[in-house]
């Protein structure tokens, strides 16, 4: 396959930049889309440039550190991680436009690398359990209903990659929050923090700068883990319910 | 706790929920009235004088319609002035668009914002030509409805503003409604479809009782 890409280039988090244009041939269908960028960044180095920095990790669809907006869609036409997307996706003479996540609580720090670490402080603002450490604990301690495990497991499945923030029109991260703060609130090892945890990472996460939702629904449907856009309307009960409590105390 | 939810986006938004649940409900009451004018004047300003009597001896003359005009402009002016903050720290938020832009992204966001624009300036019109009376194109008299309706009626841009208006306001509820029951928190997977159609039937409702009104007039079945 030859393919003509237009790739979002931009020296640090100060510089401007712009969108360049690069030809790559010999591109294999079979190939992931993030093994197409290393054959242009071979190119790119021995000619003497400045290799495309992007970011990756894992690259089997669990770490979530991927994040491309191809041709306007985060992490791409198909319903699943950059990583994972390959190359028969697209057609042999395609132009394919590539840019960073956007958002104003995901600065640019070169080319297609944002930082992401307003997630971490989303996490650590409540996105946790208090539990003893040390031995593994008897696993029927504490009974789980069947229905609240699924549950729980679903919006687990949640790798914090962010394609939610950058499809989303307003730049929100409840789709993120809300996954994390579901999965935790459902279960009884969550129980002890279930009120203090949706307001915090919610105060967090207006803290970080991120926008409000307006239920466009863009966030589900680029989110490769499947996380409903339900998940948001849960939080929001969560959010009401520990509001209202506090408000009696 | 008032402080929590001002300060918050997802309290925010349940204030925008309930104060468009409050115009909504009041909406269905207001189209519902206003089919009476398909039964005559007599019948159409005996409403409108009841409406001034409600609640008696109970409440005073007007009282009643008072305390609906209070709720209701307080909750225009919270919708409001939380859509305009909310929005503001939306745009805020996404400071950079796509070069490669994907059709139709952010269409139900943009529609809200706009309708919610067409509708507020719409509201100010309406009070200014049927309540007032200051912008009314006929001859304004007070007590006398169904002739001022005539009359706006009876202008070209009186039916254009109107019907305008009452589209925007069809969309509005359409995706309003259905966002209000997620802001605060009644949706979820087994009831999406249900709140969808009761959205759509609502939006549709509203949207063809208001616009009857005007077609009324338009058509001479109203004069
Ligand atoms: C003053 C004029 C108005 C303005 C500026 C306005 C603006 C807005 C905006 C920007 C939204 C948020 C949209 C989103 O989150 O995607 C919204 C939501 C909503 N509006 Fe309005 N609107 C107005 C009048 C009305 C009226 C007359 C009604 C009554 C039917 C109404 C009912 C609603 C409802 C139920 C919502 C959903 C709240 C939620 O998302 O939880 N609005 N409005
Ligand atoms: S909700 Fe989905 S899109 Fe958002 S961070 Fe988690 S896995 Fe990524
Ligand atoms: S590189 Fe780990 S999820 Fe894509």
């Amino acid at each position: 396959m030859k393919l003509t890409l237009r790739v979002w280039r931009q020296k640090n988090a100060d510089a401007e930049g712009t969108m360049s244009t690069y030809e790559v041939d010999g591109i294999s269908p079979d190939m992931s889309f993030l093994e197409m960028l290393d054959t242009l960044n071979e190119e790119l180095i021995l000619k003497g440039e400045d290799p495309v920095a992007f970011d990756h990790d894992c690259r089997e669809g669990i770490c979530g550190m991927c994040s491309l907006v191809i041709n306007g869609e985060a992490h791409g036409p198909e319903r699943t991680t950059t990583c994972q997307l390959h190359m028969r996706s697209f057609r042999d003479g395609d132009t394919i436009d590539i840019e960073p996540w956007r958002a104003a609580a995901f600065p640019v720090v070169k080319d297609l690398v944002v930082d992401r670490s307003a997630f971490d402080r989303i996490i650590q603002a409540g996105g946790y359990i208090t539990a003893p450490t040390g031995s593994a604990p008897e696993a029927h301690a504490t009974p789980v209903p069947k229905p609240d495990a699924d549950y729980a497991f679903e919006h687990a499945e949640c790798i914090g990659c962010g394609a939610c923030v950058a499809a989303c029109p307003n730049g929100a991260a409840m789709l993120f929050t809300s996954a994390k703060v579901n999965h935790l609130n459902v279960l009884p090892q969550g129980a002890p923090e279930r009120e203090t945890r949706v307001l915090d990472m919610v105060a967090q996460m207006d803290e970080e700068g991120f926008g409000g939702c307006t239920l466009a629904g863009e966030c589900a449907t680029a989110c490769p883990k499947g996380i409903p856009l339900t998940s948001i309307t849960r939080m929001n009960r969560e959010w009401l319910r520990a509001t209202r409590k506090a408000g009696k105390r | 706790m008032a402080r929590t939810v001002w300060d918050s986006t997802v309290g925010k938004k349940t204030v925008m929920a309930v104060s468009g649940l409050i115009m909504l409900l009041y909406l269905v009451v207001h189209m519902i009235g206003n089919l009476k004018i398909f039964f005559g004047p007599g019948e159409f300003n005996h409403y409108a004088h009841w409406l001034r009597t409600v609640g008696e001896p109970f409440m005073h003359y007007e009282w009643t319609l008072w305390v609906i005009r209070v709720v209701l402009l307080a909750a225009v002016v919270a919708h409001a002035v939380s859509a305009y903050q909310l929005s503001r720290r939306d745009i805020k938020a996404r400071p950079r668009t796509y070069v490669h832009r994907k059709p139709r992204a952010g269409y139900a966001t943009r529609t809200m914002r706009w309708g919610g624009v067409i509708l507020g300036l719409f509201i100010v019109w309406h009070i200014l030509d049927l309540t007032t009376g200051t912008v009314h194109s006929g001859g304004f008299e007070t007590g006398k409805p169904y002739q001022n309706v005539v009359d706006t009626f009876s202008t070209w841009y009186g039916n254009a503003v109107y019907i305008v208006a009452m589209l925007a306001l069809g969309l509005h509820i359409r995706h309003g409604f259905w966002s209000a029951a997620q802001t605060l928190g009644a949706g979820s997977r087994a009831r999406d479809r249900a709140l969808k159609t009761v959205a759509n039937v609502l939006a549709l409702l509203l949207t063809a009782g208001f616009i009857a009104v005007p077609v009324g007039v338009m058509t001479g079945v109203v004069s």
